[in-house]
């Protein structure tokens, strides 16, 4: 046994931690164990999205990835997003539209659509619903999450744009 | 005011609160059972049958029990063999009992043969693997016509298989049920009609599919006893069932259920509880037992597939002289809801129309194929797929519009129908006229919502490219009357906050929400001063579950009446503090008062006095319900489709959903129940269906081959609730979940046809199958 243990060295929601695994561990299983919890198993074979996290700025499954491919990496989840007192935006807007019914894949659609906000611009319809393929929903149909989405994406497009001329004002 | 106008005084309900735990989920808080899984618990793998039907001749798990890791194996050799039933149905169940918690039979690919209990996964499923089984495989049972034919191999030649009710079960010709009845003459009514139908219909396997699997974990607590924690629709017949396999008394068991991942009938089995049950006694660890997503679709439950035959006739006015349905639906290899979701065809679908004449015939057979179960819609979503096919061919028979031809048939308030009494559940149905009904209303602004105006006659459409409209009429109902059951108990707190404390289960559809309003609007206070704890065995009162469409209709007229029962409460107290009577003072906006309001006090000052200052007491209200009743929830769906006749592809451009679901207690949240059941049933329309390879095995038991609906394929769903007022519920309110899953098949079937002139009979409407049908279309 103890010949198959090795470690990784990663770091998880801007924290470096250092986990034993073993070459087979699966990123769901190491997070799951080590108590990052609100990133779900739904199917295990990568195409139902509960188990998204954010590693190095993209949306990937961490169901299908082994822990030590995370060796070195950024991975965000979605402890990192926000809190009760401050939820993050995506995290107000689904709860607002009424969008979590039994509530399981939403992690899984925050990491999506955070991952989406943060590597586009100009988020057309079709880009957004290209990047949330890949999280499946068996309760809403969809709806609720998408009016949910839509507002966030808008609320971000109108606020960087103060950030981008407060930017353009130090140039 | 109009009796729709009713609820719209209403304060808390009637109002989309925010869902009380959607921020907890949000948050990806601790919520689901795995999420709850101490350090020290084992895992459970299960050894599933290869085979479709076999007895097992000699099995060997010593090897097993000697692996590393390996704390425990379990099989038909060291369990008790106790016959009982898994489908969580009130007691006694009407389903046969003929499952045991291990076997020396396999009925399907995808039975329980051996359990092991491990350190690790991959120790569970290395001990699995060195478990040696020796199979005498028997000839497997595939389709109806293979149970049905006389000496057809006997899947359940058990002894012990029985049903602890009596009706009928005859194991030894593979039938699981049959109900029957008529109203009138069908003989007489298709005498008497001008045009006549015959036709069959095929409806497939389906798969619920929640995003969280079953799950269920046990471990033994400080005092000795088992505590289930379990992603359950069913806790306290969980707790029933659970104590029935393992031959132990209720007591001895606890069953909480925290947040669910989803469930639509699937989690309304005992499909895992008892084995992680026995694993806890058996090795005193918290032991954690998940299926993976192949072994939900394989051995979780099914929709079950149906065969229909429908015949009617219809004069050339638009009446329905007779309607004859008959439904055999394929149970499986095992029987659990065999008998109600074919009585549920019948008894949730034919009072929807006018007819005199009605005949029903409804059978349920074993095979050996995946098990059918709970799923929303229970019945009637197959039986409507046939009647509402066919009353769009019956309007072009006699050339009027099939809006119309429904507008002049369908049921009105203060109508019955003796289908209410002739169907039960297990036992005749209760007689029952329709109180509240917004069927017509619900048409009329589906309709315009859907554009059915510019409707066309297919006839008349050219191109590769087609468009057509169909739309389709529904109706389910609201609980099990005289058989459900559900109770509240609701106590106050120092700082005017109530426990609300309900055995009703929210798997996600946010009835912990609904229920909250509810109190909140009885007791004149505001919904977010309700702490809501839900389904814990030990902790709350008694309900029956989420099934049925029971939740918001039956559980919450029994929170209502435990709300009132603390507000008399109050309101002596209150009156005794203001040195008032009880009669000279009111409740109003969580204060006490007088009739001018010159004498008020706070339902807080009221739980301090009442908690430590005078005649002290527990201010607490407690109430059961049952009904009489079972309202139906009314709908009419409409369905805009463009057909691609080079490939025979179908999307869906347009769906409109209205719903009359009575009194909308939350209506963000009935939206969000009416869209999410209308998807599924689209997406189970038009991709969904189990595909076997000739050993009986599940092919597609992934989400990469078995289709569901991702947020690119949602077409445009617009959902529209059309208020009425159910007098029998609480705050006019009736059901909402189950039966918007019921519509898309019919409504998009009737579209095709509207598009091509092509006429399935069939679905899920794959490219292949519209394409043929295409072809056949005759000008």
């Amino acid at each position: 046994m103890k010949t198959n243990t090795c470690s990784v060295s990663l770091s998880i929601n801007g924290e470096k931690k250092t986990f034993a695994t073993r070459p087979d561990e699966k990123l769901l299983d190491l997070l799951r164990r080590e108590g990052y919890k609100g990133t779900k198993y739904g199917c295990g074979q990568g195409t139902c999205g509960a188990c998204t996290v954010i590693m190095d700025g993209r949306a990937v499954y961490a169901c299908l990835l082994y822990a030590m491919q995370a060796e070195g990496r950024k991975v965000r989840t979605i402890e990192s997003m926000g809190t009760y007192d401050k939820p993050a935006p995506i995290q107000q807007e689904l709860v607002a539209a009424g969008a979590v019914q039994c509530g399981y894949c939403i992690p899984g659609i925050i990491m999506s659509a955070t991952a989406l906000m943060e590597a586009e611009k100009d988020i057309s319809d079709e880009t957004a619903k290209e990047y949330m393929d890949g999280n499946l929903c068996r309760c809403t149909g969809y709806e609720k999450i998408w009016v949910a989405l839509r507002r966030t994406i808008d609320r971000a497009a109108a606020e960087p744009k103060k950030k981008a001329s407060a930017k353009g004002g130090k140039k | 005011m109009k009796r729709h106008e009713l609820a719209k005084h209403l304060k808390q309900v009637n109002h989309s609160v925010t869902k009380i735990d959607a921020m907890q989920l949000a948050l990806g808080k601790d919520s689901y059972v795995a999420d709850f899984l101490p350090k020290d618990a084992l895992v459970i793998k299960m050894l599933w049958s290869p085979h479709a039907h076999a007895r097992i001749k000699k099995m060997d798990v010593s090897r097993a029990e000697k692996m590393p890791g390996v704390k425990c194996v379990l099989w038909h050799g060291n369990v008790p063999r106790i016959v009982h039933c898994t489908a969580g149905q009130g007691y006694p169940e009407p389903s046969p009992y003929d499952t045991f918690m291990f076997d020396n039979k396999v009925r399907f690919v995808g039975d329980r043969v051996a359990a092991v209990a491990a350190e690790t996964e991959e120790q569970a499923l290395a001990a699995l693997e060195a478990i040696k089984v020796e199979y005498e495989v028997l000839k497997p049972v595939f389709t109806l016509d293979e149970a049905m034919a006389p000496g057809a191999p006997v899947i359940h030649d058990e002894p012990e298989a029985h049903v602890p009710i009596p009706i009928t079960y005859e194991p030894k010709k593979n039938l699981v049920a049959h109900v029957a009845c008529e109203a009138g003459s069908f003989k007489k009514g298709m005498a008497e009609a001008d045009f006549t139908f015959d036709q069959t219909y095929e409806t497939p396997y389906a798969q619920h599919c929640p995003i969280e699997p079953y799950t269920s974990m046990a471990q033994i607590t400080p005092a000795g006893r088992i505590l289930i924690t379990t992603s359950t629709q069913v806790p306290f017949h969980c707790r029933r069932i659970v104590a029935r396999t393992l031959g132990i008394p209720v007591q001895k068991i606890r069953v909480v259920k925290p947040r669910i991942g989803g469930g639509f009938g699937c989690k309304q089995e005992i499909l895992l509880e008892d084995v992680t049950a026995m694993m806890a006694l058996r090795t005193g660890r918290p032991c954690l037992w998940r299926f993976d997503r192949e072994e939900t679709f394989r051995t979780g439950r099914t929709r079950h597939p149906f065969h229909i035959r429908l015949r009617a006739g219809v004069k050339k006015d638009g009446t329905i002289t007779a309607i004859g349905l008959e439904c055999i639906n394929n149970t499986g290899a095992y029987g659990g809801h065999g008998l109600t979701v074919v009585s549920c065809s019948g008894g949730k679908t034919l009072p929807l129309y006018h007819c005199d004449n009605i005949l029903f015939d409804g059978k349920s057979y074993y095979t050996n194929l995946p098990v059918g179960g709970a799923y929303r819609g229970f019945g009637a979503t197959q039986a409507f797929f046939a009647i509402e096919s066919l009353m769009d061919h019956m309007a072009e028979a006699i050339g009027m519009d099939p809006l119309k031809f429904r507008q002049i048939n369908h049921i009105r308030p203060g109508e019955g129908s003796p289908i209410f009494q002739a169907l039960g559940e297990g036992r005749e149905g209760l007689p029952m006229t329709v109180g509240s009904n917004a069927l017509g209303e619900c048409i009329v602004q589906g309709a315009e919502a859907a554009g059915w105006e510019k409707r066309q006659d297919w006839r008349k459409k050219t191109g590769r490219y087609r468009r057509g409209i169909g739309m389709c009429c529904l109706m389910q109902g609201s609980s099990i009357p005289d058989i459900d059951m559900g109770a509240a108990t609701i106590k106050i707190n120092e700082d005017g906050s109530f426990n609300l404390n309900v055995g009703a289960t929210d798997l996600g559809t946010g009835s912990d929400t609904v229920l909250a309003q509810i109190a909140a609007e009885e007791l004149e206070t505001t919904t977010d001063k309700m702490i809501v704890y839900s389904s814990d065995t030990d902790m709350t009162p008694f309900d029956v579950g989420a099934y049925a469409s029971s939740t918001t209709y039956l559980s919450g007229e029994a929170v209502r009446k435990a709300a009132a029962d603390a507000k008399r409460q109050i309101l002596a107290t209150g009156a005794e503090m203001l040195g008032l009577k009880p009669e000279e003072v009111h409740c109003e906006d969580a204060h006490v008062l007088n009739a001018d309001g010159s004498k008020k006090v706070s339902y807080s000052d009221i739980a301090n006095y009442s908690l430590y200052q005078k005649n002290q007491y527990q201010i607490i209200g407690t109430a059961s319900h049952i009904t009489k009743k079972s309202p139906p929830p009314f709908a009419a769906h409409f369905a805009e489709v463009e057909v691609d006749t080079l490939t025979g592809f179908v999307k869906v451009l347009n769906y409109v959903s209205t719903i009359d679901c009575g009194t909308a207690v939350n209506p963000t949240l009935c939206e969000g129940q009416t869209e999410g059941g209308t998807l599924n049933g689209i997406s189970y329309a038009l991709t969904e269906e189990y595909l076997f390879d000739e050993t009986g095995k599940m092919q597609n038991a992934s989400f990469a081959d078995y289709h569901i609906y991702s947020m690119r394929d949602r077409p445009n769903i617009k959902a529209i609730l059309v208020p009425s007022y159910e007098d029998t519920g609480p705050f006019g309110a009736k059901s909402v979940s189950e039966i918007c899953i019921n519509g898309p098949a019919p409504a998009i079937g009737n579209a095709i046809y509207n598009a091509t002139g092509a006429r399935l009979n069939e679905f899920p409407f794959t490219p292949e199958k519209v394409l043929k049908a295409i072809k056949a279309v005759k000008k």
